[in-house]
């Protein structure tokens, strides 16, 4: 057993609005910066859309990832000959336009224009040549724009549904979607680690935070390609690659990372994770309907007391464990199970978990009533047939699957009956109207009990910001001090960057 | 005089700047070293020029060092009737680093974002390594054959520089084309450090077995 720690995130998609302010907390914090304007390290998508970069998630272009090879994981971008061979031009890049050109617009035209009979424009100028531009693409472009033929219906996640389903995600007046907020998974087998000829980035042993570094970045974009969710960025303006940092100057004061402490929907959790690295190949290398599970498996229990003997014995802090104790995303992910990784099937195992949304619930109308009761006159009782509900839900439960599970609909359906009998608890409690012997059924398809449930509810519904985010200390500044002589730096001009980061030469 | 500057001082003055300016640049302003892609503004038009140019050029350069480091071997390759097949396949590559090249001054000339991330020395270059690979075609075409007399002259002249008892009369007698191939040569030497070209050093050989992943720790 190789223990290590590992920040992760869950997502409680349930929750999300689509308001984007954890985009635009991140965009003013770290790339509102030449080169980066039209970088999101985090971003929120309308699904089902196109995505951003456009159809990111469609591998066979982008080629990233990993897949099997015989009984080898490999990068799907194929081999390390192949990709020094092909370093020239990397066929599988995206360039800017799969993103979209920056702009700006020129305001002084307002003010300058001579007197005339119009009103004078601030015409769009591309931020890169200054020229003025058409825009035909932007951040959130296809916000909201489900059932649009030209983004909704390209989603690559719809190629597994049957006509009806699809027809259903998109009927007339009656469209579904929900939003999805993606950020760097801080995956355990990062693809973009793998696939970077400088060995630039790499994983921070202490937390599992992904990073590039940027004077060993040589601007050969083999991240950009490697990394399957497409969150490796390159800066066109300094000619290095850039990623989200998880905001860790903030995590080692302790301070929660910008896009999450912003969160209005409060959807983000924040904790941390043991997990053995021993088994990190093993994990991604089995069956795709098979990845959650192994990569569940990889996760230590906390409370274990080999795994907290263990950990104390490779040099984990007492406190990290207990942290590791409290974290919400073990809560989530492990202990309850109801959140899933993103895309599985890229075998990167991202940590960023997402708890798949439940509402709206029923998909067909009858009658001109779209009434959960109605759905299935089978089920004995109309709280029993929320559950029945779930074949015909709106947003089809293989779109999910194909989603969160690579395929796999039981595994949204346990989660999905899990999440409905919380509710049922819940309203059990407050408005008394489920009868016991319902509750019990409920329990038990849920595969829950009414401790579970009423614990599932305060930590989504009623947490405080220490609930949301259990930050583990860092210890940063203790481990250098114990192996570098700090007052040598005393009086001196700082560190890190003297120079300006831009391209000089 | 003018013989002895330009082939015995100038070559040691462009490799001491070279080698200076080169750790300088590494250890002073690490963060400079890239490639400086611009594939991410524009790609298609790359593919037709990056490519051919980088692989000609590659391979022609290796060869140049070769015959340099292993004579003898380089010797035996150019016996007999080889030197036609040698001959053509150099020019072949020659050809097709040229028209790489070209592709890629046509593009930074004409697609105005590639522009927008173009740099001075990025033009300085493109002319100059214009200026070597034409001035290479020319010589291949008319002073036949070059990888013979290359052999008897340039590579004994690089060895006494080698050896610091610097002999310019293996250069002196060539003619001017190939002399300004030389200066040329190292001048672009001497203006490594100060451009993009410094993406040549970095070159990722070690990824061939480096670990995929890589974790870092405080200690």
């Amino acid at each position: 057993m190789n223990i290590r720690t590992q920040i992760s995130m869950v997502f409680h998609l349930d929750k999300c609005i689509g308001c984007h302010t954890c985009s635009i907390a991140c965009k003013n914090l770290w790339t509102d910066r030449k080169g980066a304007e039209y970088m999101w390290w985090n971003n929120v998508e309308t699904k089902p859309g196109t995505g951003y970069p456009t159809k990111w998630e469609e591998q066979s272009e982008y080629k990233g990832g990993w897949e099997i090879k015989g009984d080898m994981l490999k990068p799907k971008m194929n081999g390390r000959w192949n990709r020094l061979l092909n370093i020239f031009s990397s066929p599988p890049l995206p360039t800017i336009d799969d993103y979209y050109e920056p702009w700006t617009y020129r305001y002084e035209d307002l003010f300058n224009a001579p007197e005339g009979d119009d009103q004078p424009t601030a015409r769009p100028i591309s931020l890169i040549t200054g020229e003025s531009i058409n825009i035909e693409a932007g951040p959130n472009w296809d916000d909201d724009l489900s059932g649009s033929t030209i983004y909704a219906r390209n989603d690559p996640n719809l190629e597994n549904l049957t006509e009806l389903e699809r027809e259903q995600l998109n009927e007339l007046e009656r469209l579904v979607f929900f939003y999805i907020p993606r950020m760097c998974n801080h995956c355990l087998n990062p693809a973009c680690v793998a696939t970077c000829p400088s060995g630039a980035i790499y994983k921070r042993g202490e937390d599992g935070i992904v990073l590039i570094d940027q004077k060993k970045c040589r601007g050969w974009r083999m991240c950009v390609s490697g990394c399957p969710y497409k969150k490796s960025y390159y800066n066109w303006n300094t000619g290095k690659s850039e990623k989200c940092i998880l905001c860790f100057p903030r995590l080692e004061t302790g301070q929660v990372p910008a896009c999450m402490h912003s969160c209005v929907g409060r959807i983000r959790y924040l904790g941390v994770m043991l997990y053995d690295a021993d088994k990190i190949e093993n994990s991604a290398k089995v069956s795709d309907n098979k990845l959650v599970d192994t990569q569940l498996d990889m996760i230590l229990d906390p409370f274990d007391e080999k795994v907290i003997t263990a950990a104390k014995t490779q040099g984990i802090h007492d406190e990290v464990i207990i942290s590791a104790q409290n974290s919400p995303t073990y809560k989530f992910v492990k202990q309850w199970k109801v959140a899933l990784p993103l895309h599985p099937e890229f075998r990167t195992l991202p940590m960023l978990f997402y708890v798949p949304p439940l509402s709206p619930i029923i998909a067909k109308m009858e009658g001109g009533k779209f009434d959960v009761v109605n759905a299935d006159s089978t089920a004995q009782t109309d709280h029993l047939r929320l559950f029945h509900s779930l074949t015909d839900s709106r947003v089809p439960i293989k779109y999910l699957a194909s989603l969160f599970s690579a395929g796999d609909t039981s595994k949204i359906d346990h989660i999905y009956k899990k999440l409905i009998a919380v509710r049922l608890c819940m309203r059990s409690i407050t408005v008394g109207d489920v009868a016991q012997d319902d509750l019990k059924k409920t329990f038990e398809m849920g595969n829950t009990n009414a401790e579970e449930a009423v614990m599932i509810y305060r930590l989504t519904s009623l947490p405080s910001i220490d609930e949301r985010f259990v930050i583990p200390p860092m210890y940063r500044e203790e481990a250098i001090e114990s192996f570098e002589n700090v007052y040598d730096y005393k009086s001196s001009a700082g560190f890190g960057f003297v120079q300006k980061a831009e391209r000089r030469l | 005089m003018t013989n002895s500057f330009l082939f015995i001082a100038f070559p040691y003055l462009s490799v001491t700047i070279a080698v200076i300016f080169t750790v300088y640049r590494f250890t002073a302003d690490r963060y400079s070293y890239s490639s400086y892609s611009s594939q991410f503004l524009e790609n298609k038009e790359l593919f037709w020029g990056s490519v051919p140019w980088h692989y000609g050029i590659i391979i022609i350069l290796l060869l140049h060092i070769f015959a340099i480091i292993i004579p003898g071997a380089y010797r035996w390759l150019l016996a007999g009737s080889r030197i036609e097949l040698f001959e053509s396949i150099g020019l072949g590559l020659a050809f097709l680093s040229f028209v790489g090249l070209i592709i890629l001054a046509v593009r930074r000339l004409s697609d105005s974002k590639v522009t927008a991330v173009s740099f001075a020395t990025d033009w300085l270059l493109l002319f100059l390594f214009l200026f070597q690979v034409g001035s290479g075609i020319y010589i291949a075409l008319t002073y036949r054959w070059g990888s013979l007399w290359y052999l008897n002259t340039i590579v004994p002249w690089i060895w006494s520089l080698f050896s610091f008892t610097p002999d310019s009369s293996y250069v002196v007698i060539l003619p001017m084309i190939v002399k300004l191939h030389i200066l040329n040569a190292f001048f672009l030497i001497a203006i490594l450090p100060f451009t993009r070209l410094v993406h040549i050093i970095s070159a990722p050989i070690p990824y061939l077995w480096r670990p995929y992943q890589i974790a870092r720790w405080y200690k």
